[in-house]
């Protein structure tokens, strides 16, 4: 086990974002992992809301000084929230990635592809194989 | 081997290090049926007899020492204070390369910086990225950050008729495999025309100024009515001219590009040139290109760096908005040279002397029978002359008296024949000029 | 601080020149169009000149030293070419010259044309790319207008290997077309199983081509590099050779002969145009006879008299008057015709700007980075046929020899000998936490520029080394020295490296600060 937190009641996608389900409303963000494997963390752009996504696309990016990383959500549906104070302090995703840095909310039209994420024990295993 | 410095001996050492018997072994690798053609060039020739063979090539061509110039057109010649060319020269700027290595390249690094600080005083823009390689490449990026603005949802581009015609080009080749619309330049394009195109499907409406015919458009309405319409407004902006007239943040641009050459690059047949791109910092984040930011070093020294790093290619590699890597880095240097030497007196100065110049000349050939100059519009330093006889002739007559004319508008723009765009900038004296009015006026 | 900016050391009042009085009447500005502010520096001459020397001693350059940067090709840039450069006829050439008053100019430039093209196995050159990533975006914009014009539209995929630089998939994207990465296999060559299962399987109708760097960006000639050319002709696609590594290959193999349809050259590599701190470039493109009505323009050819005799193999362009050690006597349109050197005297062909049929467009304003086709165009008359030849044999000795000496104390991942640059891990098994980055900034300590790092992607701790062909033995061996003692201290003193550099003009720099805080210009300069 690594030195990365994770949440027992969230999903993860193999591109490192967490879901969390909460009726019809999908809250996305990036994992305690990813933040600490792309370090500081100084810019965050995400699609419009009310912009419609399909399962698998991306829905914004994340840059540090030396990466640009693309977003996934799993789920299809559209954006009906973004946390817009992500962009005047990016750096809130590496303090509190699970919390105040969570990054879009969807409407999810079908969460059938949220089944096929992994759960917090899993996620924890694929982490320590990278 | 002029710039190979092997000896005999040390190659023969270095072979037994590696451990084969002969170069060639090194290339074994190579499909034998293809390895080590013979090569038909010319045999090797002493730096002596090159630079004779250089200079009778030189010579071969009308040059602005032996001749009088009138001709701009997107190329200018202006005075170079020598000291330019005597920093450029400096080996620690020209040889070195991209300052991966901020440690030991603060001189590239803050040399760049005031360069971007520099563009932006002229161009009224809150940011300057490192150059593109001209002013048409600029135009061409511009395009694409407007694209990117619009997140792609907005797949039109106007384009003024009165940008150079081979910028308009540019951004054609540019993006040949988008599906986008580029409108605008087949028309009569004053501004309001321009404007009336304005719809939500517009991702950018770019306009010239001076425009290519060297006129100030009214450009007191365009901003707003392309804000309105949710688009860019982009300028392709003459840094000559911005010595003296409006800087295009004042009149509402959120882009600023053009072609630097005119401080302190020579005409060079055309290249290296210095494409400029300043923007507002709103969107900062989509320029191409490398940037250069202060920071600190551990010792909390003021110190550069090239930053915003991830968006390019090297990075982000096929999500990449542009693939510019290599730059106009040594032309941005003469740029800021020439920018600093000049300062604003300075630069004012020379910005002053072009408007007087250019209107005493176009003011002379309006008086002359046969020919009109179109001052509907204020100009620069250059403006259009309607002739009595086809362009080409006159330029044949002013050449055979050591005048390079004005360029012939006809072959671009299909109401413009026998129109010739004459430039005159501090370079020419007063007794050119008048020679210049006297031979047209032998031509009526 | 180290320098103050231009900004803070000047006075109002204070100006650089002098200029000369107005000599016309003058009349009324246009008042209401006038800016009010132009917030530039105010410095006088000498002070503009010692703020520039300052800053230029804060740099390293070749002139210096050995400047390793791999995949760059830092070799010297000769002096007698920037003194050819400022030539009157040449710095002082208006682009839009009528033809007639450039024939100087333009003979030059093909004369480049027809020698990159002999170098390259290729049968047309435009020279119009200002960069090797413009060449490369000329490139992939002719093999998707080859296809549409084939009724093949729907060819859009082009091949990347993993082991590319940035620029090849940014280029792909900007022209509208979709990258399909393939990996490289455990010798540092492309993986042709991926390569065949792309190319034979589903995708096979949508391969619009391949780019590929050769030698590798690992510095390696992909020994199967027929078999993967032929896969994708196979497929219908066309081959793009990134010529950023020419160094390694010239007189050593023809990439036209080879079977690839296009390439770009680096002029600033290559052919030793100064890279100036960023740039200029030029990245002329070469193609085969199916992608010649495609090039970007214009090109030079002869509009006229062009089929006159001209001498081939060519002894020189001017062979009669320019015997060796004969001064420079004769007049300039006399140099372009005249005695051919077989006796026949002809008329001087007229060179003349031309379209080609089908051509993607024009890729800058006018006709290219001229003043690099010049230096380029000395450069290759200084060496010849025979010393071009050298050049590639010499720049694969010195990176052979680098390769063999640094093997002892650093790991290189392939067991070959490479092309003019070589790859090695910058990390020890028995260093902890040393990285390549540590061991680039402990190279500043001894007075060398870094190697190229983290490229490319596919080796952990990459430090990709090209010490070019200009580098002496002892230059080299010094170099190895500084590796040596590096690598001791990574094991003896690590912090050492960490800490690095120690006599740099600065130490290392917050970069996460310059990313947030984004300043990018200077307060006195910002708009009001």
């Amino acid at each position: 086990m690594g030195e990365w937190k994770t949440r027992a009641d969230l999903r993860y996608a193999e591109t490192d974002e967490w879901f969390a389900v909460d009726g019809d409303v999908v809250t996305i963000g990036i994992t305690d992992y990813a933040q600490d494997q792309l370090n500081d963390i100084v810019y965050v752009e995400f699609r419009d809301a009310g912009d419609a996504l399909k399962a698998g696309e991306s829905f914004g990016e994340v840059e540090s000084v030396k990466a640009a990383s693309e977003l996934y959500s799993a789920v299809a549906g559209e954006i009906i929230e973004v946390n817009t104070a992500l962009e005047d302090s990016p750096e809130t995703v590496n303090a509190d990635p699970f919390g105040a840095g969570w990054m879009v909310k969807i409407q999810a039209s079908e969460q059938s592809a949220l089944a096929g994420l992994m759960d917090a024990a899993a996620y924890d295993a694929y982490c320590d194989s990278r | 081997m002029s710039y190979i410095p092997h000896t005999a001996i040390e190659t023969e050492d270095m072979l037994a290090e590696i451990g084969v018997e002969s170069i060639e072994e090194l290339f074994e690798a190579v499909p034998a049926t293809h390895r080590f053609p013979q090569l038909d060039l010319p045999p090797p020739m002493s730096e002596m007899e090159v630079a004779a063979e250089m200079l009778a090539i030189s010579e071969a061509n009308d040059h602005a020492q032996d001749f009088a110039i009138f001709r701009g057109a997107g190329a200018y010649h202006h005075f170079i204070p020598s000291v330019v060319n005597h920093m450029l020269l400096r080996g620690e700027f020209y040889t070195a390369y991209t300052p991966y290595q901020p440690e030991i390249s603060q001189g590239t690094l803050q040399a760049t910086y005031e360069y971007q600080s520099m563009m932006c005083a002229l161009t009224g823009m809150d940011a300057a990225n490192a150059s593109h390689y001209d002013g048409a490449t600029g135009l061409a990026e511009a395009v694409t950050v407007a694209l990117e603005v619009a997140r792609h949802k907005r797949k039109k581009v106007i384009l003024s008729h009165a940008i150079h015609p081979q910028y308009r080009e540019v951004v054609r080749t540019y993006h040949q495999g988008r599906d986008i619309r580029i409108i605008g330049d087949r028309g009569r394009g004053e501004i309001v025309d321009l404007m009336e195109m304005l719809d939500d499907n517009t991702a950018m409406l770019a306009v010239q100024y001076p425009n290519f015919f060297g006129q100030i458009d009214d450009l007191a309405a365009l901003a707003d009515a392309v804000h309105d319409a949710g688009a860019l407004l982009v300028m392709v902006a003459n840094p000559m001219a911005l010595s003296i007239f409006k800087s295009p943040g004042e009149l509402g641009a959120d882009i600023v590009v053009g072609e630097g050459q005119p401080m302190g690059v020579p005409l060079g047949y055309g290249g290296p040139y210095l494409g400029y791109f300043a923007i507002r910092q709103k969107y900062v984040r989509r320029i191409a290109g490398r940037i250069i930011g202060e920071t600190r070093d551990a010792d909390g020294k003021r110190a550069f760096v090239m930053t915003l790093r991830p968006r390019e290619q090297d990075i982000k590699r096929e999500r990449a908005t542009s693939n510019i890597c290599t730059n106009q880095g040594l032309m941005a240097l003469s740029a800021s040279v020439y920018m600093a030497l000049m300062g604003k007196n300075g630069l004012r100065q020379v910005g002053e002397l072009n408007y007087y110049k250019a209107h005493y000349a176009a003011n002379e050939i309006s008086r002359l029978d046969g020919y009109s100059v179109d001052m509907s519009k204020p100009f620069f330093n250059e403006f259009v002359v309607a002739c009595p006889r086809p362009v080409v002739e006159i330029n044949e007559a002013l050449l055979r008296e050591g005048i390079i004319g004005g360029y012939d508008l006809g072959p671009h723009y299909f109401h413009l024949t026998d129109r010739m765009l004459l430039c005159v900038t501090e370079m020419n004296g007063v007794e050119e000029i008048d020679r210049l009015v006297e031979i047209l006026r032998g031509l009526a | 601080m180290l320098q103050p900016l231009i900004y803070d050391i000047g006075s109002p009042g204070r100006m650089g020149v002098n200029l000369p009085e107005c000599d016309v009447p003058k009349v009324e500005l246009p008042a209401a169009l006038l800016r009010q502010e132009l917030a530039l520096p105010e410095v006088g001459e000498v002070q503009v000149v010692r703020h520039f020397v300052k800053l230029s001693k804060l740099n390293y350059s070749i002139d210096q030293g050995l400047y390793p940067l791999g995949s760059c090709t830092m070799k010297y840039n000769p002096k007698i070419n920037e003194d050819a450069a400022r030539l009157p006829g040449f710095a002082q050439l208006h682009p839009l010259t009528d033809e007639s008053g450039s024939q100087g100019a333009l003979f030059l430039m093909r004369e480049l044309q027809k020698w990159l093209g002999e170098i390259s196995g290729f049968e047309a050159v435009s020279l119009s790319p200002a960069a090797g990533a413009q060449g490369e975006f000329a490139g992939i914009l002719m093999i998707r207008q080859y296809h549409i014009d084939r009724g093949e539209g729907q060819r859009d995929l082009i091949l990347v290997p993993n082991s590319a630089h940035g620029t090849n998939p940014a280029t792909v994207t900007m022209a509208g077309m979709h990258v399909h990465e393939l990996p490289s296999d455990d010798q540092g060559n492309l993986d042709t199983s991926a390569l065949r299962a792309a190319c034979e399987g589903e995708l096979r109708d949508r391969i619009a081509g391949m780019m590929i760097t050769v030698p590798s960006t690992l510095g390696l000639f992909e020994t199967t590099i027929r078999e993967v050319i032929a896969t994708v002709h196979e497929a219908g696609g066309l081959m793009y050779m990134d010529g950023a590594n020419m160094n390694a290959l010239m007189a050593a193999v023809k990439p036209g002969a080879l079977g690839f349809d296009v390439m770009h050259y680096n002029l600033h590599k290559t052919f030793s145009t100064p890279h100036g701190g960023g740039g200029p470039g030029s990245g002329a493109v070469g193609v085969n006879e199916k992608l010649a009505p495609y090039l970007p323009g214009p090109i030079v050819e002869i509009v006229e008299g062009g089929d006159l005799p001209r001498p081939t193999p060519s002894p020189g362009p001017f062979p009669s008057e320019l015997g060796k050690g004969s001064p420079p006597t004769i007049s300039p349109p006399s140099l372009l015709g005249g005695d051919t050197g077989g006796g026949e005297t002809t008329e001087p062909p007229l060179y003349g700007f031309v379209m080609p049929e089908k051509s993607i467009g024009r890729m800058k304003a006018f006709h290219g980075n001229f003043g690099m086709h010049l230096r380029a165009y000395a450069y290759i008359r200084v060496y010849g046929d025979s010393g071009i030849r050298d050049v590639t044999r010499f720049a694969v000795l010195n990176a052979n020899y680098l390769r063999a000496k640094l093997m002892e104390t650093y790991i290189v991942p392939y067991p070959r000998y490479c092309g003019h640059e070589f790859v090695l891990e910058g990390h020890f098994e028995d260093a902890d936490d040393i990285h390549a980055l540590d061991i680039s900034k402990r190279l500043m300590d001894y007075g060398f520029h870094p190697p190229t790092n983290y490229f490319p992607l596919i080796v952990p701790e990459a430090l990709l080394i090209e010490p070019t062909e200009t580098e002496t033995k002892a230059d080299l061996d010094e170099f190895v020295e500084a590796m040596e003692s590096i690598a001791e201290e990574a094991r003896r003193d690590p912090e050492l490296l960490r800490k690095a550099p120690l006599t740099a003009p600065v130490r290392r720099l917050d970069e996460v600060r310059a990313a947030k805080e984004l300043v990018l210009c200077c307060a006195p300069a910002l708009p009001r």
